[in-house]
């Protein structure tokens, strides 16, 4: 029991750990000597603000609402694991989790459609935007986990 | 405002002061249009000097990103001259009063080409000598946003959202743990006996 316990918080805060790195370091694209997105843009010569527009500013909330509903769900698995009545479901946690799973999927596929508008020929993906690719499943799993988890003494 | 200023302290002194000193020519820093809007650049000087009949307003514009200035307006013995082969031919308005020292001159119907540098240099005869002031001008096509105004704006909607539910669902069930004690009995007469009797338990 205890190894099961240990294992999905485990999964959660490697989730949780993703979404930070993925939002926090600004390399959602990168080039021959720059890198960009989502907070700054630095070459090598200096680094500026990035672009304000909409569709920039709409994934950086996205990103930062799931770093939230992350840590909510985090704070009510340990509110529900002793609140809840035995044989009882960990819905309010899961649901938590789920929805910040849809945040990062959503503020991928953003930047991934719109992307091209402001950001030049020649640029690929940073890692930033790979690990906020791999939070999404893993956050979504983690979710489900709980959801379908039922308490036991 | 500036030229009451000016002659009130002129006429304080009483002397005009024999030496001239520099005129001193007033513009604004920066400007920001719409495409397609008006703008009008105001452009006026202080001078120790009484404003002479000779005095002369002259603006010359020198594109974004280009090292040549072109000569746009120029207003001399008591007529003003306005752009008619350059970049602002019929979309140039004087607007100014060089009585009262000012030399403004009006845009109309800006154009993103229209991004540059434009420098009033005024001349007060015989108060010339002086610095030409510059005022820099940025068309945009559309109000650019604020950083970090839409990110806000989502992130608040969202946990608002967030909290309205919460704060639903307890008032909900709330309601419903009240309702529950009086829809236990049927609808119509008991259910005011039950009330008086709640009421008498909890006095």
């Amino acid at each position: 029991m205890l190894l099961l316990l240990l294992g999905i918080i485990f999964l959660h805060l490697a989730a949780l750990v993703l979404l930070f790195v993925s939002t926090i370091v600004s390399v959602w694209t990168t080039g021959e000597s720059t890198t960009s997105d989502l907070w700054i843009n630095c070459t090598t010569s200096g680094c500026i603000p990035a672009s304000t527009g909409e569709w920039i500013q709409s994934v950086q909330a996205v990103m930062i609402l799931s770093i939230i509903f992350s840590c909510l769900s985090l704070f009510l698995f340990f509110c529900q694991l002793f609140t809840l009545q035995k044989g009882g479901r960990f819905f309010l946690t899961g649901t938590f989790q789920i929805l910040a799973s849809l945040f990062v999927m959503s503020g991928a596929i953003i930047y991934t459609v719109m992307s091209p508008e402001w950001v030049p020929e020649g640029n690929s993906f940073g890692y930033s935007y790979i690990l906020a690719w791999v939070a999404f499943p893993l956050a979504l799993i983690s979710g489900l986990i709980y959801v379908i988890l039922r308490k036991r003494e | 405002m500036l030229t009451f200023l000016a002659l009130t302290s002129v006429a304080l002194l009483g002397i005009v002061p024999e030496q001239s000193q520099a005129i001193a020519i007033y513009t604004g820093w920066e400007r920001h249009a719409l495409v397609g809007s008006d703008i009008r650049l105001s452009c006026s000087f202080f001078s120790w000097r009484w404003t002479s009949e000779d005095v002369t307003f002259s603006w010359t514009y020198r594109p974004d990103g280009s090292r040549d200035s072109i000569s746009i307006f120029h207003y001399t013995g008591g007529a003003a001259y306005v752009d008619n082969k350059g970049p602002f031919r019929d979309r140039l308005e004087f607007v100014g009063n060089p009585g009262r020292r000012d030399g403004s001159i009006l845009l109309k119907n800006l154009e993103l080409n229209d991004n540059g540098t434009f420098t009033c240099d005024a001349k007060n005869p015989p108060d010339i000598v002086g610095r030409p002031s510059s005022v820099r001008l940025l068309v945009f096509e559309k109000v650019p946003i604020q950083a970090g105004v839409i990110t806000g704006a989502i992130i608040g909607v969202v946990l608002g959202l967030l909290v309205l539910i919460v704060v639903i669902y307890y008032l909900m069930r709330f309601l419903v743990a009240r309702r529950v004690f009086s829809l236990s009995v049927s609808k119509h007469g008991k259910k005011k006996k039950e009330g008086s009797q709640q009421r008498q338990i909890k006095v």
